[in-house]
């Protein structure tokens, strides 16, 4: 039987009973250590740490406005080969979706691993989230939890959600194997705390929290953000669709792109250890680029910009999960997120496939049927 | 105006298609020149790079043709080709190429008649699309 239970929350400090409830997780015997979002000392940026030790833990903020990674590739890093114990890594919902992708082309394992999902509220882009932190200082977090869950959209001091959140159709966990649960919950006294798997469970009934039952309005509450993140989704769909439906737009939309690959470089299902595009297949000679720009009497330097992103779109789009981190690198303001995940919703119905949904379901282009696809055979 | 002569890169597969093309020249089978073959040793191992590549370097069309089902010397090399074909006609209509430039078909090593007929048509449809806009605009 799953469990659904709760911890307190004292004096309205989540983020205090977050890190309680993560330092009885690190107190249990076989949790060796737990992946969490931490501010640094330094800058007040949030990264992910590896705690060992129950005393690091105060400056654990998983709430934070603060996305200045996909952790799937740290996850990933910490557990392609067995590290010797047991961790647990909380995570956002698309961090454990890109992590199940890269499980699934064996670049990590969930063998060693508690995943713990945290309702999600949204993140601002790096720089507004400097910003954000440099106007508010210690009170950034409480600011943005307290704005989001009473049922707002992020907007502070002028401040946006980032495009990817704001379209983000996966705010709640649903393959963790504990889920901390937030929206429709009065987290004034209380945060949800939920099994989703039997390694869940098994965790949980270690850590004696009192149960309880789920409220009933927290479902609605969900569907109601998913509601208006699908029509925010639906419509910057077509608003890409719009501006990149030609190889002429689609030279618009990139044009300031430097191929400095970063993009890629912040994708979590960006699988490939070397990158064609950076490898000596481009290193051109370079007596071809002017036998190139002698062709139509000129060429954009560097080349092949359009190129790489229809290949990367080609490679990866059926595991995009829209996290939002392409466009996040993105040192010209391309919104990469924004074409990827137009594409990527496409190519992912075509293969009746939802990047990160199931560990179970085989990546499209790793496996095929002998009769499918009929119509793409054939020349009438 | 002069009549418009498309390109067409065709990846064929050394056993099979690439054969059926031997056959159709050693028969004196003649097929339009607009077609430019590439042997690969196996359909299964064209990249969509490769397709996506002549494209934008202003293929008109682009054929992969490789043994019928079950033929495949790499036992299912043909049938991942055409989850990749189909993925590529998922997205590059998504920037305006047409997916009937892009095709695939099975020639079976003694299909060397096959291989002219089937030449000859795909130029006549790529012709009827008319030039490719990778061909008339800048790409960067
Ligand atoms: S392409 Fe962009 S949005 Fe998609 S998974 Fe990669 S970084 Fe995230
Ligand atoms: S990060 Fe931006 S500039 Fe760099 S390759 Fe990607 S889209 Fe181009
Ligand atoms: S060898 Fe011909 S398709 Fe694989």
């Amino acid at each position: 039987m799953a469990i659904t239970a709760k911890i307190d929350v004292e004096e309205k400090d989540i983020l205090e009973s977050l890190r309680g409830f993560f330092r009885d997780i690190l107190n249990v015997e076989e949790i060796k250590a737990v992946l969490v979002p931490q501010h640094l000392p330094m800058k007040n940026m949030v990264m992910p740490t590896l705690v060992t030790d129950l005393n690091q833990l105060d400056g654990v903020d998983p709430l934070a406005p603060a996305f200045p990674m996909n952790a799937a590739k740290i996850v990933s890093r910490l557990t392609r080969k067995p590290m010797g114990g047991k961790i647990a890594a909380a995570l956002r919902p698309c961090e454990i979706r890109a992590f199940f992708e890269l499980v699934k082309l064996k670049q990590g394992s969930t063998d060693e691993l508690v995943l713990i999902g945290i309702d999600c509220l949204g993140a601002y882009q790096n720089n507004d989230y400097s910003r954000f932190v440099e106007q508010n200082g210690d009170q950034s977090t409480i600011k943005f939890y307290q704005n989001i869950l009473s049922g707002k959209n992020g907007e502070i001091d002028g401040l946006n959600l980032a495009p990817a959140c704001k379209a983000c159709e996966y705010p709640v966990a649903s393959n963790a194997d504990i889920l901390i649960g937030l929206y429709g919950i009065e987290v004034d006294s209380q945060i949800l705390i939920q099994s989703q798997t039997n390694v869940g469970e098994d965790l949980l009934a270690q850590l004696n929290l009192s149960e309880i039952n789920e409220p009933g309005i927290r479902q609605d509450t969900v569907a109601d953000v998913i509601e208006k993140r699908v029509a925010y989704r639906d419509e910057m769909f077509g608003s890409t669709r719009e501006v990149t439906d030609s190889l002429e737009k689609m030279t618009a939309y990139l044009a300031s792109c430097v191929n400095c690959y970063n993009c890629r470089v912040a994708c979590p299902v960006c699988y490939c250890k070397e990158c064609v595009f950076v490898t000596d297949v481009f290193n051109h000679d370079p007596s071809r680029y002017l036998r190139w720009a002698n062709r139509k009497g000129i060429i954009k330097m560097p080349t092949d910009t359009v190129f790489y992103h229809i290949t990367r779109l080609a490679h990866m789009s059926t595991a995009c999960v829209g996290c939002g981190q392409c466009s996040n690198a993105c040192p010209n303001d391309i919104p990469v997120m924004e074409l990827f995940r137009t594409v990527s919703q496409r190519t992912q119905e075509a293969f009746e496939y939802e990047a990160g949904r199931s560990l179970e379901e085989d990546p499209p282009l790793s496996v095929f049927r002998e009769e499918e696809f009929p119509e793409v055979v054939g020349i009438n | 105006m002069e009549e418009f002569e498309p390109t067409i890169v065709a990846f064929v597969c050394n056993w099979c298609t690439y054969t059926a093309a031997d056959l159709a020249g050693t028969s004196r089978l003649t097929y339009p020149k607009n077609v430019r073959l590439i042997r690969v040793m196996c359909t299964g191992m064209v990249d969509p790079q490769y397709v996506i590549k002549a494209f934008l370097e202003g293929a008109d069309g682009v054929l992969i043709s490789g043994c019928h089902p079950g033929d495949c010397h790499y036992i299912n090399g043909n049938f991942k080709a055409r989850r990749r074909i189909k993925l590529l006609k998922e997205i590059l209509p998504q920037f305006g190429f047409d997916q009937e430039r892009l095709r695939l078909t099975w020639i079976g090593a003694s299909d060397g008649i096959q291989f002219a007929e089937i030449m000859q048509e795909l130029v006549t449809q790529i012709k009827a699309l008319g030039p490719s806009q990778a061909k008339l605009k800048m790409v960067i």
